[in-house]
């Protein structure tokens, strides 16, 4: 759906040239919604913002639905914008018209025939859920609706894409979520192609399928978000997923689990594991088979999409051949074994 | 007051003869200089740098003619533009001939207004109009225009009282109104009555294009709060 290849993007001001977008290339596959994380000032609206021209790149070409946006002419370009919708931080609606009106804005660009963009506008406050609100202005709506009305304004044309940037940063949590979720389904009634750019984890984890990691404006990890949640490859990703999932064990414990007893040995490891073996009680079957003892220092199991997701700090205490049996068993059911001391 | 005008019902004759010219050539005037100042001042701010039409020369062309003329004081627009007025009009003297001097003044300062009145709407609103693949014409009438109406109506407020104003001063070199009854009757003929009148009728009428915007606008912003 889009292809951007060898983009970059210098901004020149007053003498001083900002690197916004170095060398970046991507691809989005129609239907999936894509997410780029990057910190404040990596560049996530710079490439957005190139997709649909608002920003015009300084090199590299990008492909919409198998246009090269960055060729078309003026006239051209307007055209192909009707088919990109977009939604804004701070939402960006008229306040000198009416939610109905608002929405009906991209349908007066595109001249469609009035009659037809009353009926358009008027499923459209259906799906976002405001049909009651559209003769109210803007300025009497909440945060969350005024974006859902951004919404049902970027859907107006029958776009194929939907660019989002930072569209839940300005929302309370369960606001967030809420809008997220109208996203998510809208990506799967309508088939819609949605790239979205945020600095929460969170959002990535609720709806995204692949993500992008922008850092110092460059991509410097891309992949199915749950290969980047449970396996993140550079620092920048990594400190994202610990943002929402704390992979760090406290320093205190690694020292206090280090000690020999006689026969048995104390280990603390990390078991990570992703899918169906989280439903499994691979733990307990372990410590039957192996006769160790465990004792959980710390969990968190999370689900990305629909795949439960997590890890498990745990205290174990054996025989030490029998402790390396009990590791392989584990990673022989798929788990992840990370040995965090070694006494 | 009627007491003090007493048998000189002329005065009242006048007097409202006079109202109705000021108010017929502030008007026509401010009509007209919104005509040429309106598409002037939304060229001064879609010209400007990063804005929908970038226009480097043509926005300092114009900024540096609209000071130029703003720095014209308008005594002298009057008597600078006869000729021109003698042109356009036949004469250079009367209601009519003043509206081409008052106009042409208010040109460069509508100008001002309106581009301060655009320039206060958020950028993010024309961004995603542009976004939607709007353009320039439909990004003005559809989102600059309207946003910036509460703003652009105190300014035609604000422009019609400078013309009462401009509108006197016309008058005392034969412009006609309420500038030239005063002139007339008060300060060459000693009429204090006339002046103070003059004056109280101008104190009303400025109120009340003061109210009458104030009010507009206070109703739009109002409606979308
Ligand atoms: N119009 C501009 N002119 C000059 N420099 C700019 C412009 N827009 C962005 N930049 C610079 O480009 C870099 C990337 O900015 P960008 O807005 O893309 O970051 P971001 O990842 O979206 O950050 P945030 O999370 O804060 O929105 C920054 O260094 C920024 O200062
Ligand atoms: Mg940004």
């Amino acid at each position: 759906m889009i292809e951007i290849k060898n983009l970059s993007k210098i901004y020149a001001t007053a003498g001083q040239q900002v690197l916004a977008l170095d060398d970046v290339s991507l691809a989005v596959k129609k239907g999936e919604v894509f997410g780029i994380i990057g910190l404040s000032g990596a560049g996530k609206s710079t490439l957005i913002r190139c997709i649909n021209m608002l920003e015009k790149p300084t090199q590299g070409s990008i492909t919409v639905d198998g246009r090269e946006i960055t060729s078309l002419g003026m006239g051209e370009l307007r055209f192909a914008r009707q088919k990109i919708g977009m939604i804004f931080q701070q939402f960006n609606l008229l306040s000198s018209r009416t939610v109905f009106d608002n929405v009906m804005f991209p349908l007066e660009i595109a001249q469609v025939p009035r009659a037809e963009a009353n009926k358009r506008v008027q499923e459209l406050l259906e799906l976002v859920g405001l049909t009651d609100k559209a003769g109210m202005h803007p300025g009497q709506l909440s945060g969350g609706q005024k974006q859902r009305v951004g919404i049902a304004r970027a859907l107006a044309n029958g776009p194929k894409l939907l660019l989002s940037d930072e569209a839940t940063s300005a929302l309370d949590p369960q606001t967030t979520r809420s809008i997220l979720k109208l996203l998510k389904d809208i990506n799967r009634q309508l088939n819609l192609t949605i790239l979205l750019i945020t600095h929460d984890m969170n959002v990535i984890k609720e709806v995204c399928d692949r993500v992008a990691v922008i850092s110092n404006s460059r991509i410097v990890e891309i992949g199915d978000v749950l290969d980047v949640f449970s396996n993140p490859q550079t620092s920048t990703s990594r400190s994202f997923v610990n943002a929402v999932i704390n992979h760090e064990v406290p320093a205190e414990l690694l020292h206090s689990s280090t000690e020999r007893n006689g026969e048995t040995t104390t280990r603390l490891i990390r078991v990570s594991f992703i899918g169906a073996s989280a439903g499994q009680p691979l733990i307990s079957s372990m410590v039957r088979r192996y006769n160790v003892d465990v004792n959980i220092i710390y969990g968190n199991i999370d689900r990305i999409k629909d795949t439960p997701f997590g890890n498990l700090t745990l205290e174990i205490i054996g025989h030490p051949q029998l402790l390396q049996e009990a590791f392989d068993y584990l990673r022989g059911q798929g788990l992840e074994i990370e040995v965090l001391t070694n006494a | 007051m009627l007491e003090l005008l007493g048998n000189n019902s002329w005065v009242v004759d006048k007097v409202l003869v006079a109202t109705w010219e000021t108010i017929y050539m502030v008007l026509i005037s401010t009509v007209l200089s919104y005509l040429f100042g309106l598409p002037l001042g939304i060229i001064l701010v879609t010209t400007a740098k990063n804005h929908i039409m970038e226009n480097k020369g043509l926005n300092r062309v114009l900024g540096s003619i609209v000071n130029a003329a703003r720095s014209i004081p308008f005594i002298i627009f009057l008597i600078l533009l006869i000729p021109l007025t003698r042109f356009v009009v036949g004469t250079p003297i009367g209601t009519v001939a003043s509206i081409v001097p008052l106009t042409i003044a208010a040109i460069p300062f509508v100008a001002r207004m309106v581009e301060t009145s655009l320039k206060e709407i958020e950028w993010g609103l024309v961004e995603a109009a542009v976004s939607m693949g709007a353009n320039n014409s439909q990004v003005v009438s559809k989102v600059l225009l309207p946003e910036a109406m509460p703003s652009l109506l105190l300014g035609i407020a604000i422009t019609a009282i400078n013309l009462v104003g401009y509108s006197a001063m016309a008058g005392i070199v034969g412009g006609g109104g309420l500038g030239t009854l005063a002139y007339y009757y008060g300060y060459q003929r000693y009429e204090d009555t006339v002046m103070w009148i003059t004056v109280i009728v101008l104190i009303i009428l400025v109120q009340g294009v003061q109210m009458l915007g104030d009010n507009l606008a206070g109703k739009i912003a109002n409606k979308r709060r």
